[in-house]
């Protein structure tokens, strides 16, 4: 059972007034992920609209020490930071609780640029966290294509709609034998809050990825945030699961899904109101091309349904 | 050599407003009845701007960006959006 919003800590990381967009799903990610990490933490960003959201010098959006690198530089910077702390501590520079070290990082900075540098942390089993702030698209440099984006979006650089369906990150990750990997996404933050906080207490590399609709990317109304996240959860288009030392269980409301309990809903509400999806859904072959989407979500359904019954 | 104080050096400090007061970006303005309202708390774990505050259910208006989550997410419809003037 998650964690009730009532019993929610009350600090507040992200402080108001920032730059980001309003109704933006990352610093409503961002928010929970500060109240479950606290204050004693150290933020890494890539290059993505959280880099835009910190604001003007000389004030910083963010409650904890920032530091901007470079694109392709998540793992290996979060890496030299992780064990420069470790290495102050031995000498006695450093009182009390080490800092959790983590990457807010978007989809572009782990799925395209980052992945080599992410791939070789988690080999290192280094001891941090990463954050994917997923909005299947570089949102930030005005919606082009990524490695997240899904089969038959709109994207500045796929006008007709994306061919290709989205791969997979959080599987890959679980893959590399790091110690815990979850999913979560805005519309569940107790389910969210617990995950951080589990991730938090468990050395080596953690890979977290939350599902963020970009109101802007994505083309639907901004007050729509949270029941576009939710509705993706409820259809398929997105499985909340958790993996602790490669045992993946499922979490509510995808475990009924992934047990039979109950359907996921029909993907078409959930394309239709999306302006996204609009071009590609267009036409006499649109009922095909909704299929087409329908059997990516089943597949994927499928496939993880069956990889969590291998446990070592 | 001139003594660098906190205000010189190149790094910014956590502070409230640091994209300026983003309450001038709102086009619709959130109104609580706090008679409807049953204190659920789900508008403030929504609000990707923490403007509201968590017991009296009030917005800080200076800052808030007027995206509408809120109102879409009150299960009491205690939260409405009018256009500002």
């Amino acid at each position: 059972m998650a964690t009730s919003i009532k019993k929610l800590p009350d600090t507040e990381q992200v402080l108001s007034g920032n730059g980001s967009c309003g109704g933006c799903p990352a610093t409503m990610a961002l928010r929970i992920v500060g109240k479950a990490l606290g204050p004693n933490a150290i933020m890494l960003l890539t290059p993505s609209c959280a880099v835009a959201s910190m604001g003007m010098t000389p004030r910083l959006g963010y409650n904890w020490p920032c530091m901007n690198i470079c694109f392709a530089t998540a793992g290996s910077s979060a890496s030299g930071i992780a064990a420069a702390l470790e290495i102050m501590k031995e000498k006695g520079r450093l009182q009390g609780e080490l800092p959790t070290v983590f990457t807010w990082v978007g989809d572009g900075g782990t799925y395209d640029i980052g992945f080599q540098a992410l791939s070789a942390a988690a080999e290192r089993n280094d001891n941090f966290i990463h954050f994917c702030y997923n909005n299947e698209a570089y949102s930030n440099t005005g919606v082009q294509r990524s490695g997240a984006t899904p089969r038959g979006s709109y994207t500045t650089t796929t006008p007709a709609g994306k061919r290709q369906p989205k791969k997979n990150m959080a599987l890959l990750m679980l893959e590399h034998n790091i110690p815990y990997v979850a999913t979560a996404t805005v519309a569940y933050p107790g389910d969210l809050y617990d995950k951080v906080v589990k991730a938090k207490n468990i050395p080596g590399m953690k890979y977290i990825e939350i599902l963020a609709p970009c109101y802007l990317g994505w083309q639907f109304d901004m007050s729509e945030t949270v029941q576009m996240s939710r509705m993706a959860v409820r259809c398929g288009a997105w499985l909340l699961w958790e993996a602790e030392n490669g045992k993946i269980t499922f979490n509510n409301p995808t475990s009924l899904i992934i047990s039979g309990k109950k359907d996921p809903d029909p993907v078409d509400e959930y394309l239709m109101k999306q302006g996204r999806f609009s071009r590609f859904l267009k036409g006499p072959d649109a009922a095909q091309r909704i299929a087409e989407i329908q059997n990516d979500i089943n597949y994927e359904i499928v496939f993880m349904r069956e990889r969590a019954k291998i446990a070592v | 050599m001139q003594a660098v104080t906190k205000a010189y050096r190149p790094i910014s400090w956590p502070m409230k407003g640091s994209g300026g007061d983003t309450g001038s970006w709102r086009a619709h303005r959130p109104l609580v009845d706090n008679k409807l309202c049953s204190k659920c708390q789900l508008c403030w774990v929504y609000c990707p701007e923490a403007v509201i505050d968590r017991q009296e259910i009030t917005i800080d208006y200076r800052y808030c960006k007027g995206c509408g989550v809120c109102a879409r997410e009150c299960p009491t419809g205690a939260i409405s959006m009018v256009k500002e003037e």
